[in-house]
């Protein structure tokens, strides 16, 4: 079995400008916060950033808004960071917004190899503005087109080497969701244990989605 | 005496019935929970169905909180899941009734509550429960802070969704939406129909079954207990 365990400076270089990042997390919980000071320290600019929201200033997320890394920043909301809402009003950060859950689903369409989903959510809003609106038997939807990246940051409970994932509680959050949807997955894990030792059945990420994993140190 | 919030969030909180699936939106619906009866099943849209009340100094987990970041318990049954799974609950019409707050909400049913002029917040997952939960409680203030109505002809903030609300629980009233506009269904002790309207800016409908709102201190312990 392929071995996906990499160093974090393995990792660093993998970052690049002008990347497409998709972050899981909520809130700051269930967030790769090594993953992140990871790509802080790489200095990489011009980054769009999607992820649920922007974290708390220059916590979790919002290091990245600190940091000015990222330029553009697709979330659902910017409630607890107003550095992330200052940024946006000046222009000096794009934010576009999207309903949580047809954020969810457009991150799922786009690791799921779908061309988009219908939802009515947004119908009668601001969102028929940034979205197609189609009639079906009689009712309106908003087309929620595919989400993709360049990398996906995962957090899990527990990982095994080839990148089966386990999350716990309300940590799981978008990380399945990012986790599918992005060329390059890397995971940090709070436990990472030896193939064959998650039971099949409870597998909640399967490893063939998953590319690197940051090792434990001395791994 | 009560404060206004506990009137409001109390009387929300007999709408349900053990079995009920419900989501509390962040701020003063919140404060429902403190209310709900046994059986009642909270959803929080990070990804958890069945979740209880603050844990007790050391047991918090950053694992299990809410949508506001709040530390929470699980009650037995409880079920954590993916955002994608928890928004298909939202929207599928698995949630008996969400409770959000208001900006403004109109006689149309119409809900302003997630932005303002010269403010960048974000919807977060609110246009979704106004658009899935069977029943959509607005619980405000009657008024803004400075005396202005809030119940409005139309609202003129960004919707949050179009015709959505069903009722509007404030600390003067218990407003249906009909067909037909605004129906006071209760209205708070010593307020006049005409003390009310002058609050309101929709025009309001008082029925002759119209009952008298219970906003005793007791009302909402007997809530609690």
């Amino acid at each position: 079995m392929v071995n996906k365990l990499f160093r974090r400076d393995e990792i660093i270089k993998k970052f690049a400008d002008g990347q497409r990042i998709m972050i899981g997390g909520f809130a700051t919980k269930g967030v790769p916060d090594t993953l992140i000071d990871a790509l802080v320290e790489s200095g990489v600019k011009n980054l769009t950033v999607i992820s649920n929201d922007s974290g708390d200033p220059d916590v979790g997320q919002g290091k990245l808004v600190r940091s000015r890394q990222a330029v553009k920043y697709v979330c659902s909301h910017v409630g607890m960071n107003p550095e992330a809402g200052a940024l946006g009003i000046s222009g000096e950060m794009d934010v576009e917004l999207c309903p949580q859950g047809t954020l969810a689903e457009r991150i799922r369409c786009g690791g799921a190899g779908l061309g988009g989903v219908l939802t009515k959510t947004g119908v009668g809003t601001v969102m028929e503005k940034s979205a197609r609106k189609l009639e079906l038997d009689g009712e309106s939807y908003l087309l929620a087109t595919p989400l993709r990246a360049d990398i996906a940051l995962v957090k899990a409970k527990k990982a095994d080497t080839f990148g089966n994932l386990l999350y716990h509680g309300t940590s799981r959050n978008f990380n399945p969701l990012v986790a599918m949807a992005a060329d390059l997955v890397i995971v940090e894990a709070e436990e990472i244990v030896p193939v064959g030792t998650i039971d099949p059945d409870y597998v909640m990420t399967p490893g063939v989605f998953v590319h690197m994993i940051l090792a434990k140190d001395g791994e | 005496m009560a404060t206004s919030r506990e009137i409001i969030t109390s009387r929300v909180a007999r709408f349900f019935k053990p079995g009920d699936v419900v989501n509390l939106g962040i701020g003063m619906p919140e404060l429902v929970g403190n209310y709900i009866a046994d059986g009642v099943l909270l959803h929080t849209e990070n990804g958890l169905l069945g979740y209880g009340p603050r844990p007790g100094p050391g047991q918090e987990s950053d694992d299990f909180v809410g949508a506001g970041k709040q530390y929470v318990t699980v009650v037995k049954g409880a079920a954590c899941f993916d955002s994608a799974t928890s928004f298909a609950i939202v929207r599928g019409g698995h949630l008996a009734a969400t409770v959000l707050g208001a900006l403004q909400v109109d006689e149309k049913g119409n809900l302003a509550n997630w932005t303002m002029p010269g403010k960048l917040v974000g919807m977060g997952g609110a246009m979704d429960l106004v658009t899935g939960a069977r029943k959509v409680i607005v619980c405000s203030e009657h008024t803004t802070k400075d005396g202005s109505p809030k119940i409005l002809k139309n609202c003129n903030l960004p919707l949050t969704g179009a015709g959505v609300v069903d009722v509007i629980v404030t600390e003067l009233c218990i407003l249906d939406v009909t067909e037909d506009g605004l129906v006071v269904r209760e209205i708070a002790p010593g307020i006049t129909p005409q003390d009310l309207q002058a609050k309101t800016e929709a025009t309001l409908t008082f029925p002759d079954d119209m009952a008298i709102m219970d906003v005793s201190p007791q009302a909402a312990a007997q809530c609690a207990g």
